[in-house]
């Protein structure tokens, strides 16, 4: 069955998107994302000089890679810098897609939504596709849709934790309340079982990076948040059965053998 | 005059342009991007950007990003 993920109009087959920081090596960073199968990956920008720029075999297999790439602005604190950084990653990456971080604490690096949303409608009008990595507060996400960014990226938890799915009563009310509406969950993922979970109750893909970076084997741990994803999704697709509170048997109770005289068989 | 580049301060024999202050500093290519002073510079002001006094320049390039 044909189920791609649609993004600003982009079809993509998977729906694990990966960051390439942290890794021992850029090799394993190259091998860990070919496991992961994504076709999406974040990057970033800094200062760097000459001496730097020639020796940057980071980018060259980023280049290889032929992904979509997916700059972000991270460490940007006002929505200016998160602008300017924009255009600079559009000029060299030659890509209108961005990962928009405006950060408004630094202790959990949690966005700042008022900075978020006032970069978001600059960047749109400037026609960038922006996704922005937000909180789960809906009425955050309605302001962020309101100002034109057709895909959104709340966290599940903060940045490199690998806590999971920490607010699920606010991340499944998200879910339920914009349907259509692509949701990435973006940082906090740490282990392959909380990618699927999010699968599974409708987030439409997971982006991750210290969870595959930071395993004692990065690239065996980029194959396995890809089962998992695919596993949430299909299960999502199968439709989960419904919670209860009691028990209720599985196996037919009827024509059960012994039934008459069970209070006459001897104990033990 | 002196300017700042990526937080290093930069000496200048005289007035220059944005692009020959790159050429000299060995930036080459089209993987590095600049901002003056905080504001992105497009790669074809480059010619046309003068460098004036105390300017702070970001010249920045791919790193790692998650």
């Amino acid at each position: 069955m044909s189920d791609p993920l649609v993004l600003y109009g982009r079809e993509f087959n998977s729906r694990l998107l990966v960051g390439t920081a942290l890794y021992p090596s850029p090799a394993i960073m190259r091998e860990s994302v070919r496991a992961s199968a994504s076709e999406i990956i974040t990057l970033s920008l800094r200062r760097q000089n000459p001496a730097q720029q020639r020796d940057n075999v980071f980018w060259d297999y980023v280049r290889e890679s032929g992904c979509q790439l997916l700059p972000n602005t991270a460490g940007c604190k006002s929505p200016r810098e998160a602008v300017e950084l924009a255009k600079m990653s559009r000029e060299i990456f030659r890509t209108e897609w961005l990962k928009l971080e405006v950060i408004g604490d630094d202790y959990n690096l949690q966005p700042d939504p008022f900075g978020l949303v006032e970069a978001a409608r600059e960047l749109v009008t400037l026609g960038f596709k922006v996704l922005p990595y937000c909180t789960e507060d809906l009425v955050l996400c309605r302001r962020l849709l309101d100002v034109g960014c057709e895909v959104l990226m709340p966290w599940g938890a903060p940045i490199g934790t690998g806590q999971g799915l920490l607010n699920k009563y606010n991340l499944h009310m998200l879910r339920e309340r914009l349907p259509g509406v692509p949701l990435i969950i973006d940082a906090g993922i740490g282990a392959p079982s909380q990618a699927a979970e999010a699968l599974e109750a409708g987030f439409d893909a997971v982006l991750l990076n210290t969870a595959i970076a930071r395993a004692r084997d990065p690239v065996a741990m980029a194959g396995a948040f890809k089962l998992a994803i695919e596993s949430g999704r299909a299960a999502f697709n199968a439709g989960l059965m419904l919670k209860r509170q009691t028990a209720s048997p599985s196996t037919p109770t009827l024509d059960m053998p012994f039934w008459q005289q069970s209070e006459h068989l001897p104990q033990g | 005059m002196q300017v700042f580049v990526n937080g290093e301060a930069h000496t200048l024999a005289s007035s220059m342009a944005l692009a020959t202050l790159l050429q000299q500093l060995g930036y080459c290519g089209e993987t590095f991007a600049v901002a003056v002073n905080g504001r992105f510079v497009p790669r074809t002001e480059y010619a046309a950007t003068a460098m004036h006094q105390d300017d702070r320049l970001d010249i920045v390039a791919p790193v790692v990003g998650g």
